[in-house]
């Protein structure tokens, strides 16, 4: 088959591989039709992600037909199915409680001394995302090897838009997810750092869970210019002092909830951000982190502050005191996906949420290589690159 | 002595290696000896894991190292497993203790490649299911050095103990073991 794979920084190859088989008896092989490039892909695209190797393939926001299953798949061949990026097995204590990020079994038993080295403990496995979350080849490519797949894979109907669902593989419930865990209430201003889809995905959540106003924060004018289309308000940081306009906009109070939707890589030419380049580049530090800490210093008094950003390492300059003096709460992680797909896949059947507009080049899986440079160049106007591999070669 | 009565952290965790006897306890720990222990909770009850591993066929399933057991009779098995550089180490074990669902104990007969004893202890946590510790004492070839080589052909047994006891509890909750191998070849060569 065909796949999209890593051979280091900002080189990717579209090469022909073995095909996957049915290894595991929970295992099912899915067939791709649609697959996106991440935000996060592009940390990997980046060099930013420890533990890859030459020749992994990547992906992990994916859907499909069944094509294959095993013994004890509850997939039937031709089902057309959302795949989590999460690998999560069902049965252990964390999934019991519904955090399958978090899943103990995920992970193949060599794989999680690296993580439980760096984090403690390791968490589940996740496709197409370096070896430290398992090695497990992602979804950009004809077919994909899904173990657990009684567990993870979710149906569609026939006849709805694979555009319509296939956000539910990642970024959809982690917009929904960042804005749960910012506990908005009634009448909340919730502010939103980035407005790539997760972030925007947040905006439409938050206002979906009862906050009044909305403040989204970037520098691209057409990603603001979405937000504003779901009801946000909006500031251009390369324009505005955030910290000065969110004060302002709030009455001196501060939002009373922040979502950090930018995670390790931000932009933007800040004091501190320099020298958490400088340190990236020097492997002193790994993590680039200014919005998480514009979040901590903007929020107002005992609010709530959510991180679905991905961040990999360590920072420092981290607020801690003035995390700690105002009393704040700060909710993160990677996202449950399979606890969040059955309601969302609902919302977006009854049209209550649209998950389309965020589509804005459709390439065949040969050009994914142009997809992710384009991405990475131009992310003004490329929102999102969705591969389809039975598309014709333009 | 007051500062080990001071601190309930098992002594398996100590920085101080002579410490490191008070984890052999019961198992007649000598100086030189390495002791390793690792505790694992596992969805699942006492009795159905006890049961499992008391089945020493079933052991290379997830003991990724053990190349194969041979049951001999009620108490004594044959054991070959893989060492570093491509070798084969042996030795029959016996049985020292049991306690149904509760705890098996074994220690390698005369003339063992390896000589090692060691615990599985099978405690219920609840809803958490059962916390299963291993305690390993084992006499490395070519001691200190033996147990670096060992380390970095990752067959050191601490190591080995703490991977298997994952792959036990992938197993016992969910049915298999994790892999990311995409086809049947490269999972049989991860195997090995």
């Amino acid at each position: 088959m065909r796949a999209l794979t890593w051979h280091g920084k900002h080189d990717v190859r579209v090469e022909t591989v073995e095909d996957p088989e049915i290894v595991n008896p929970r295992d099912a092989i899915i067939r791709v039709t649609a697959t996106a490039i991440c935000g996060s892909d592009l940390h990997l695209y980046d060099g930013f992600i420890p533990t890859m190797r030459k020749g992994d393939i990547l992906g992990h926001e994916f859907m499909g037909e069944v094509v294959d299953t095993g013994p004890r798949s509850t997939l039937r061949k031709g089902q057309r199915v959302v795949v989590p990026f999460t690998i999560a097995c069902g049965n252990c204590y964390h999934c019991g409680k519904h955090q399958y990020a978090a899943c103990d079994n995920g992970l193949p038993a060599d794989n999680q001394d690296i993580a439980q080295t760096l984090y403690g403990q390791p968490m589940s496995g996740l496709f197409g995302y370096s070896h430290m979350t398992g090695g497990y080849a992602g979804g950009q490519a004809e077919y994909v090897r899904v173990p657990f797949s009684d567990v993870g894979p979710i149906a569609v109907p026939d006849g709805i838009d694979d555009e319509k669902v296939l956000f539910l593989s990642d970024i959809l419930p982690t917009g929904w997810m960042a804005a749960e865990n910012a506990e908005i209430e009634p009448g909340d201003t919730v502010a939103v750092w980035g407005c790539g889809p997760v972030g925007l995905f947040a905006v439409q959540s938050a206002f979906l869970m009862g906050a009044e106003r909305v403040i989204a924060i970037d520098h691209f004018p057409h990603r603001l210019e979405l937000a504003q289309k779901f009801g946000a308000e909006t500031i251009n940081f390369e324009k505005t002092q955030t910290y000065d306009a969110l004060m302002e906009m709030t009455g001196g109070i501060g939002p009373d909830a922040c979502i950090d939707a930018v995670g390790l890589e931000a932009h933007g030419f800040f004091v501190d951000n320099v020298w958490d380049q400088i340190k990236a580049s020097t492997f002193l530090g790994t993590d680039r982190a200014h919005s998480i800490r514009q979040a901590i210093i903007a929020c107002r008094k005992g609010g709530r502050v959510s991180m679905p950003g991905v961040y990999g390492g360590f920072i420092d300059k981290f607020p801690l005191g003035a995390f700690m003096e105002k009393g704040l709460t700060l909710k993160t992680g990677q996202t449950h996906v399979q606890h969040y797909m059955p309601g969302l896949l609902q919302a977006v059947l009854e049209g209550k949420i649209d998950t389309t507009f965020l589509i804005s080049h459709r390439l065949p899986l040969e050009q994914a290589p142009q997809g992710y440079k384009m991405f990475h160049d131009r992310q003004n106007e490329v929102t999102k690159v969705v591969l389809k591999p039975g598309l014709a070669a333009a | 002595m007051s500062e080990h009565l001071t601190d309930s952290a098992p002594p398996a965790a100590s920085k101080d290696r002579s410490a490191n006897q008070y984890a052999g306890e019961g198992l007649g720990h000598v100086a030189g000896e390495t002791v390793v222990g690792q505790a694992v909770t596992i969805n699942r009850s006492a009795t159905e894991l006890f049961s499992f591993f008391r089945d020493f066929a079933n052991l290379p399933a997830f003991m990724e190292n053990v190349a194969r057991v041979e049951v001999l009779d009620d108490e004594r098995s044959r054991w070959a497993v893989k060492a570093p550089g491509g070798n084969i180490v042996e030795w029959t074990s016996s049985i020292t203790d049991l306690v149904p669902g509760t705890l098996i104990a074994w220690a390698s007969e005369k003339g063992a490649d390896v000589p090692n004893r060691g615990r599985i202890d099978f405690r219920p946590a609840g809803a958490r299911g059962t916390v299963v510790t291993a305690t390993i004492v084992y006499d490395p070839p070519a001691g200190a050095i033996g147990r670096l080589v060992a380390k970095l052909f990752q067959r050191e047994p601490a190591i080995q103990a703490r991977r298997d006891l994952r792959r036990f509890k992938q197993l016992m909750e969910t049915g298999e073991v994790a892999t990311a191998a995409r086809t049947r070849r490269a999972h049989d060569e991860e195997k090995g």
